[in-house]
């Protein structure tokens, strides 16, 4: 009996409804949803220890076994999303008791923080491709509430594309969902897993996993990102902080579970359409980020190279590049989370968006400045920082497999990653000051206190390297050996 | 009758496919709803469709009904209930902040 | 604006108790035949959408004060609690029992704690369809 395995999803989800109750009590609403962050915290990394002692855990709902229940499964990987995700969200969280406004706070804003958290992590811990859905719908639906909450005009707008494109790769997964069970005759995955492995992976099997390729694709941003820039630049900073980290990368974790547990036998079909579709993903998202001037475009678009550059890792599949992107996984899900924080801060304290018109922030706030260029050199992927164990193992799957076209564009995109936030900094934090002493809006606890502490993350996860190694080797061995996998849910 | 649903699914997704594609954003809601219709279709049809037996597999028992496309499809409709409602009064919030269902219209807008 | 709808009032106030019992019917037929909370739910919250339609908002909230988004927490959160209620007995989450008892005036009757489960779902149903038609009605 696992039942731990649960509580990661059903604990953000009893809280968020017990906070609806609570909607008068703000400070009470803050500190509970809070306390729910630090507990996942604790109850993931017992997950992450028990799962390198005992093997994979897995909960069956009710009792029922598997392949007729549903059912948790958490492996290193899930556990060290999970562990990721709550520290993102507790940091993301403090953010935005100083930020976010009371018109927000009272309507149910932590309710819904707390409902993304739990479709996330649910997405994480599910072990069934139909439960994955439900999950995903989950998260979908707390994220539009969070994107359209505040009612502004570009809100709106904004949230009505956002909403009609996951209908659609909604949609699109149900099909997918209905072609495979016509097929195969199961959902839940590990025995998914077992009867393709059986049967072999018939051409039909391989047009519906590229059915699930569109779908992924579409939540992650791989290639189909045009949807993404402007609606993670429509909402308040702490919820743009929050997509940014955690919503495309859980595409990513579904894309990665799916293309290495059950359609893993065509890679010369399916592993080479995502190969080309991280390229071009590094080539547009690159682009986008030089192409703008407004720091929130610019920030978005770094989300798009780091879809490409994680997903380079799964096309060629090898032990290095898997380990490199669970590596590089985790740092973008801290560092991007810093880097929406620090952009939000900028426009927060300056009132503009436009990069050309703010300078010499660095004399105002020195210490957000030099944060900022931490960021640049954690997303460059220079060490010590966290950015750099991941581009390094990448790299090296890559010249493994012998994938030397998507080795350079995944290094020249770091390139551009640091040409376009060398841009930033340059423009907003060198030249003359705008703000005189005496118009400058004092920074508060609240803002910096988050930013210090993800930035000690991203240090911490580059120094600490070594300290994580022994999970991010086992999360990359369960990926690449599906037995494993199958052993743990279905035989045991 | 597995053709006749195909069809028929086939139908609704064509039909869900124009109303998504027009200008006005109450159209753009229903053709989502529709869209949903033809995927719960499309499930029932694919986990075969069968009748006049009860959902229980045992050792006495000849045929039995599958059971698990049923449970996803009241799952999924209650997932596009919610994804329908929530979008319906995002549409109106929509219309009623800018004054126009209209697409095109609402492309317009710059940042504020 | 005022329409004299004397007529549909009147059905209205019979035709809402037959709504009302079907509700239940279907909410409590659900544990062995078709219908359930979701069903018994949505027929339950037309109950009340029909009363906002003939009465005005005012005078309903004035006769069923609730506020609708709470009554759909609570909903959820009967749901969601008999899931983790099997926590405590060391059972895996979302198991459900049900045993036989001997109740004065039904006899022998089958209790399960499903239905709670159910009855979660059916509140959070009222309360969401509710809390989403007053929400675009409220202010045309």
């Amino acid at each position: 009996m696992n039942n731990i395995l649960v509580l990661p999803m059903v604990i953000p989800v009893l809280a968020g409804i017990l906070l609806i109750f609570l909607r008068p009590y703000i400070k009470t609403q803050r500190w509970i949803s809070l306390g729910v962050m630090i507990a996942n915290i604790g109850i993931s990394i017992y997950i992450l220890n028990r799962i390198q002692s005992e093997g994979i855990l897995r909960l069956d709902f009710g009792g029922w076994e598997p392949p007729f229940g549903i059912l948790f499964v958490a492996d290193s990987f899930s556990a060290i999303l999970v562990l990721t995700t709550s520290i993102v969200t507790a940091v993301c969280l403090l953010y935005s008791f100083s930020s976010i406004g009371k018109a927000h706070e009272n309507m149910f804003f932590y309710s819904f923080v707390n409902f993304l958290v739990a479709g996330v992590n649910g997405s994480f811990l599910t072990g069934d491709l139909f439960n994955l859905y439900v999950c995903f719908e989950i998260m979908l639906l707390a994220s539009y509430v969070l994107i359209a909450l505040g009612g502004k005009k570009i809100q709106l707008k904004e949230s009505v594309k956002y909403v009609a494109i996951n209908v659609l790769s909604s949609w699109f997964f149900l099909i997918g969902i209905a072609y495979l069970y016509g097929t195969v005759g199961t959902l839940n995955m590990a025995h998914l897993s077992e009867r393709i492995a059986e049967s072999g992976q018939t051409p039909i099997l391989t047009v519906i996993s590229i059915l699930f390729l569109v779908v992924f694709s579409l939540k992650s941003g791989l290639l189909l990102y045009y949807w993404l820039p402007g609606s993670y630049s429509a909402p308040p900073t702490a919820v743009a902080a929050l997509f940014g980290a955690l919503l495309t990368k859980v595409g990513i974790y579904a894309m990665f579970r799916v293309f290495t547990l059950i359609f893993y036998h065509e890679p010369g079909i399916t592993h080479t359409i995502i190969g080309v579709l991280a390229g071009l993903t590094l080539i547009g998202g690159s682009i986008g980020a030089i192409a703008y001037k407004d720091l929130r475009q610019i920030v978005s678009y770094n989300v798009v190279i780091a879809v490409g550059f994680i997903l380079v890792g799964l096309a060629v599949l090898t032990p290095e590049a898997i380990e490199g992107s669970i590596y590089y996984l985790m740092h973008d899900m801290l560092v991007k989370g810093l880097l929406f924080l620090i952009a939000g801060t900028m426009i927060t304290l300056t009132g503009m968006t436009n990069i050309d018109y703010m300078s010499g922030l660095i004399r105002n706030y020195p210490f957000l400045g030099w944060m900022f260029f931490i960021v640049m050199l954690s997303l460059t992927g220079i060490p010590p920082f966290s950015g750099f164990i991941g581009k390094v193992l990448v790299g090296q799957g890559t010249v493994d497999a012998g994938a030397y076209i998507l080795l350079a564009l995944a290094f020249l995109s770091s390139i551009f990653v640091l040409y376009s936030l060398l841009r930033v900094f340059l423009n907003c934090f060198w030249g003359e000051t705008i703000i005189s002493e005496e118009d400058e809006i004092p920074m508060k606890k609240g803002w910096l206190i988050p930013c210090v502490l993800l930035t000690l993350a991203t240090i911490g996860l580059g120094l600490g390297a070594e300290s994580v190694a022994i999970y991010v080797s086992d999360a990359a061995n369960t990926l690449l050996n599906p037995n494993i996998y199958i052993d743990a849910v279905l035989h045991d | 009758m597995e053709t006749l649903i195909t069809i028929l699914s086939g139908v609704l997704v064509s039909v869900a496919t124009y109303l998504l594609l027009s200008r006005s954003l109450i159209r753009v809601v229903l053709g989502s709803a529709i869209l949903s219709h033809a995927a719960h279709l499309l499930i029932m049809t694919m986990g075969g469709l069968k009748r006049g037996s009860a959902p229980i597999l045992g050792e006495e028992t000849e045929s039995y009904t599958d059971a698990l496309p049923q449970a996803l499809i009241l799952t999924s409709i209650v997932i596009s209930f919610a994804v329908t409602a929530l979008f319906l009064v995002l549409a109106f919030r929509t219309y009623r902040e800018t004054g126009t269902d209209n697409l095109y219209a609402l492309r317009g807008f710059k940042d504020e | 604006m005022k329409i004299n709808n004397v007529i549909l009032q009147a059905v209205t106030k019979i035709a809402v108790f037959i709504i009302l019992t079907l509700a239940v019917y279907l909410f409590l037929s659900g544990h062995n035949s078709p219908g359930g909370g979701f069903i018994g739910g949505l027929v339950l919250a037309t109950a009340f959408v029909l009363l906002f339609i003939v009465f005005d908002i005012e005078t309903v909230q004035k006769a069923i004060p609730f506020d609708f988004k709470r009554v759909a927490a609570l909903g959820a959160f009967l749901a969601v609690g008999t899931g983790f209620g099997s926590l405590l007995f060391g059972e895996p989450f979302l198991s459900q029992s049900f045993g036989y008892f001997d109740l004065p005036i039904f006899g022998k009757t089958e209790l399960a704690t499903v239905t709670i489960f159910e009855a979660g779902v059916a509140l959070v149903v009222v309360g969401v369809v509710v809390t989403i038609i007053l929400s675009i009605s409220e202010d045309v």
